[in-house]
């Protein structure tokens, strides 16, 4: 029963979206204020039914409901309960019920704070809004209903893919999912912008939160999903720009790149239709992201079940949605006139540039992910785009993105001094350079070009980003402006983006692999670390068995751990899963996973020494940060604070250098 | 302006592509090695180091290769079925024993039965370079004239059996007499 129930909350959830779709559109455009006004309440009760769904998914796992088709595929009576929760999103049906119900979040967050806004402005963005979730419950409704239910009931399921059973799993696809969608939101205030035919400075405050917001989420996440690669997939590495991974990096470089353009639009009224035409761009990259993890067009490591149908369906609302709005723009973009000029040597030119970079270096990823497809799909055969691409694509523009970064950050709207950066960013430059240049030799003994230029820019980040702060803290009260949340956020962020490329620049010059079969009792060295194996145990799980291997890892005779990494068979679908174990420290990670057995008591091991790798993922945390710390600043939250910053605020023409606006 | 309509045509240019992609199979590798000779070997027999096995043993059969080892996990799921499939296929098996370990081989014929006519030792790998093999296990279905007809990687399974193999060997026999009736 409780599963009908949650499907007729589901398609109860649908006809009010279409109701959002259509009367506060039209009401907006003929000037109906009883239509627009709907909006809200309409909105407000799709996120009710919406979460009745999912409360009704849940429901079935947590009391292992077999008869539902979707939990006897993904459940099983010995799965753990935390587990049986996260199965909820753990396949395709409930992952998109999943995706329909943070929309649902969204959208009524933004009913709630558009309040604030004129009524037409707010309800043509929950119109647009309505039309994606329309188009989403719609194809959850018609190709993957989560409710199905089996005509012979099993009695036992089918169990969660193993790959999933882990807890950075249970909140990697959640956190990467409320980012997807959350840029909806910026879409449907670019969709509106359009419809209104005008895109005052108002227009960017109510969006910068907006995009924020989703970016600090897809940072998570994609960390997450990271961390999760490393240590579980057993292969030691960190990024493999698997198609799935590219899928959530390019919303979020496109909305690293709407941010900063945000900030231009906000603070000087420039790149008007450029800024529309980047908000498209992110929710439309989310949506392919979508397209290409269901459909099966791409090979990747997430394996998903896929098939045509779906995946026309989704391609048919990728292309109703980007191109109506595309097509919208190509039509109105043109009366978003811009004014004010702005020299070589500014915030505005610098912000710019950072605009371009992050595009190119979105679109060189964009293409090496669709380059297999299209070749195939014009005939020359199958190929494969691996790694040596996309580190050379990538690295080419994010390098003078980083070292631009450093002087954005400090110059001023409009027009800047060059002796006054020059004051500022000496020591930040000339420290960066000479520690970059001796550290490698220092802690490692060695040293390559690549190394050293990657040290040298990622302490250069977080040198410059140290600057205003630093000096903020030491000269209390002095001469010294008050950092606004926004400052505190930006500078922090940016300390994240240096903290990233330290970790990892030396994760990749510096680390040390060793794979080799080993027999218990035998000792070998690896990068600077002595390793024992002593011996082999069977393990038993809650729902696996497995053989766990115990290392002892010395250095200088000194133990420093003992490691068990195991060798996973669960029993339900019987596939052969790798744990590694690994003994992380701040200053680097070591790493053994256990491979197969070669027979006469020998197995391959697996070992990695990885200096600072733990950068990577806190570097991730701090830029996660740095966007919470902004977003939570005052002039998004009332208008009056607002007009309190206004009159703190000094005026824009300003040639002195002022302490950054949060950007 | 019309630039401004030039990101329309990229999406429209794009669910072109994807259109199609939908429709395309992202992996299916073609082996270069169908329609070609096989590759010719001789290696030391499995069971009879002193004695040879190589492709003049299957000159002018219709044959299938299985290349396995006894740590791919993949070759024990499949092997219960090749035993089926030398019992009622008519077709000969030859096995091609990849980067193992004599003792063990001989030990996982002895317990879980021999589906193999013969089998090639080759603990270096040397023989699986030219035949491209990449991963255990994969079966070669070779024609009376030597050319390899098809190539499947994975287990064997009676599903893949009936949908590749089968309808290859029916149009490799034609209306001559063929070791194959039965197994359909």
């Amino acid at each position: 029963m409780i599963p009908e129930f949650g499907h007729f909350a589901l398609i109860l959830a649908l006809c009010l979206a279409l109701l959002q779709a259509v009367l506060p559109l039209a009401g907006a455009a003929v000037g109906n204020r009883h239509w627009m006004a709907l909006a809200r309440p309409v909105a407000a009760g799709q996120f009710v039914f919406c979460a009745m769904a999912f409360g009704a998914l849940a429901y079935a796992f947590l009391t292992n409901d077999f008869s539902v088709r979707f939990v006897a595929l993904h459940s099983n009576t010995a799965l753990p309960t935390f587990y049986k929760f996260a199965a909820v999103w753990g396949g395709h049906e409930g992952s998109l019920l999943f995706w329909t119900t943070v929309l649902a979040i969204w959208t009524l967050a933004v009913a709630v704070a558009g309040r604030a806004q004129p009524l037409e402005f707010s309800s043509r963005v929950l119109g647009v809004l309505g039309i994606v979730s329309a188009g989403v419950l719609l194809f959850t409704l018609l190709t993957s209903n989560p409710f199905d239910r089996l005509a012979s009931v099993p009695l036992d399921g089918n169990d969660l893919n193993p790959l999933l059973q882990d807890p950075a799993m249970v909140l990697h696809p959640p956190m990467l999912y409320i980012g997807y969608v959350g840029l909806s939101v910026p879409f449907a205030f670019a969709v509106t912008a359009l419809l209104a035919g005008q895109l005052d400075r108002n227009w960017a405050r109510w969006s910068r939160p907006w995009v924020v917001g989703p970016w600090v989420f897809l940072t998570l996440g994609i960390a997450l999903g990271s961390w999760w690669a490393y240590y579980e997939l057993g292969w030691g590495g960190w990024w493999f720009w698997d198609p799935v991974e590219n899928a959530s990096f390019m919303p979020w470089l496109v909305g690293a790149a709407l941010m900063h353009s945000l900030a231009v639009t906000e603070k000087r009224g420039l790149f008007k239709s450029w800024t529309i035409l980047l908000a498209i761009a992110a929710f439309s990259l989310s949506f392919l992201g979508t397209f290409l993890t269901r459909s099966g067009v791409l090979i990747s490591v997430h394996a998903f079940a896929s098939d045509p149908a779906r995946g026309l369906f989704i391609l048919a609302l990728l292309l109703v949605i980007s191109g109506g709005a595309l097509l919208l723009y190509a039509m109105r973009a043109k009366d978003l006139t811009a004014d004010g000029g702005f020299t070589l040597l500014s915030r505005d030119a610098l912000l710019l540039a950072n605009n371009i970079l992050l595009t190119i270096a979105a679109a060189a990823v964009l293409f090496g992910t669709l380059y297999p497809l299209i070749l195939d799909a014009l005939g020359f055969g199958q190929i494969s785009v691996g790694p040596p691409y996309f580190n050379t694509m990538f690295l080419v523009p994010m390098l003078p993105l980083a070292v631009l970064l450093g002087i954005g950050m400090h110059a001023a709207w409009r027009k800047t001094p060059p002796h006054l950066l020059v004051t500022k960013l000496k020591w930040p430059a000339i420290g960066a350079v000479v520690f970059g240049v001796v550290s490698p030799w220092i802690f490692f003994g060695t040293s390559s070009v690549l190394a050293t230029i990657g040290i040298v820019v990622g302490l250069w980040v977080v040198a410059s980003s140290l600057v205003d702060p630093v000096t903020r803290l030491v000269r209390r009260g002095g001469t010294t402006a008050r950092l606004t949340r926004a400052q505190w956020g930006m500078y922090l962020a940016h300390l994240g983006v240096g903290i990233f490329i330290l970790g990892a620049t030396v994760t990749s010059a510096f680390d040390v692999e060793l794979d080799r079969g080993v027999r218990p009792g035998e000792t070998w060295q690896a990068g600077g670390y002595e390793f024992t194996f002593q011996g082999l145990r069977n393990v038993e799980g809650p729902n696996y068995d497995a053989v766990e291997g115990q290392f002892e890892v010395r250095r200088d005779g000194e133990l420093v751990t003992v490691l068990r990494p195991q060798q996973r068979v669960y029993r339900v679908q019987r596939n052969p899963m790798t744990e590694a174990a690994i003994d992380a420290r701040l200053h680097r990670d070591v790493f053994v996973a256990l491979g197969q057995s070669l027979g006469d008591g020998a197995w391959s091991v697996r070992i990695r020494v990885k200096p600072l790798i733990s950068f990577l993922w806190i570097g991730a945390l701090v830029m996660a940060l740095g966007g919470l710390v902004a977003v939570s600043d005052k002039r998004y939250r009332s208008q009056k604070a607002e007009e309190a910053e206004r009159v703190r605020e000094p005026a824009p023409a300003t040639t002195r250098v002022q302490p950054a606006e949060g950007h | 302006m019309w630039r401004y309509a030039i990101p329309l045509v990229f999406i429209a240019v794009l669910g072109g592509f994807l259109y199609r992609g939908l429709y395309l199979n992202p992996g299916y590798i073609p082996s270069p090695l169908v329609g070609q000779p096989a590759p010719e070997f001789s290696l030391p027999s499995l069971k009879e180091p002193e004695r040879e096995v190589g492709s003049d043993d299957f000159a002018g059969k219709l044959a299938l290769l299985n290349v396995w080892a006894t740590w791919c996990i993949g070759c024990r799921q499949e092997h219960a079925y090749l035993l089926e499939l030398s019992r009622t296929s008519g077709v000969p098996i030859y096995g091609l024993n990849w980067k193992d370990d004599r003792d063990a081989a001989l030990d996982w014929l002895a317990t879980l039965g021999d589906p193999y006519v013969a089998t090639a030792y080759d603990p270096l790998g040397d023989v699986a370079i030219d035949w491209g093999v990449y991963g255990a296990p994969e079966t070669f279905l070779i024609g009376r004239d030597g050319t390899v007809l098809h190539k499947h990687i994975a287990p064997l399974t009676p599903e893949i059996w009936q949908r590749d193999f089968l309808p290859k060997i029916r149009e490799e026999c034609g209306s001559l007499p063929c070791p194959l009736v039965e197994g359909e």
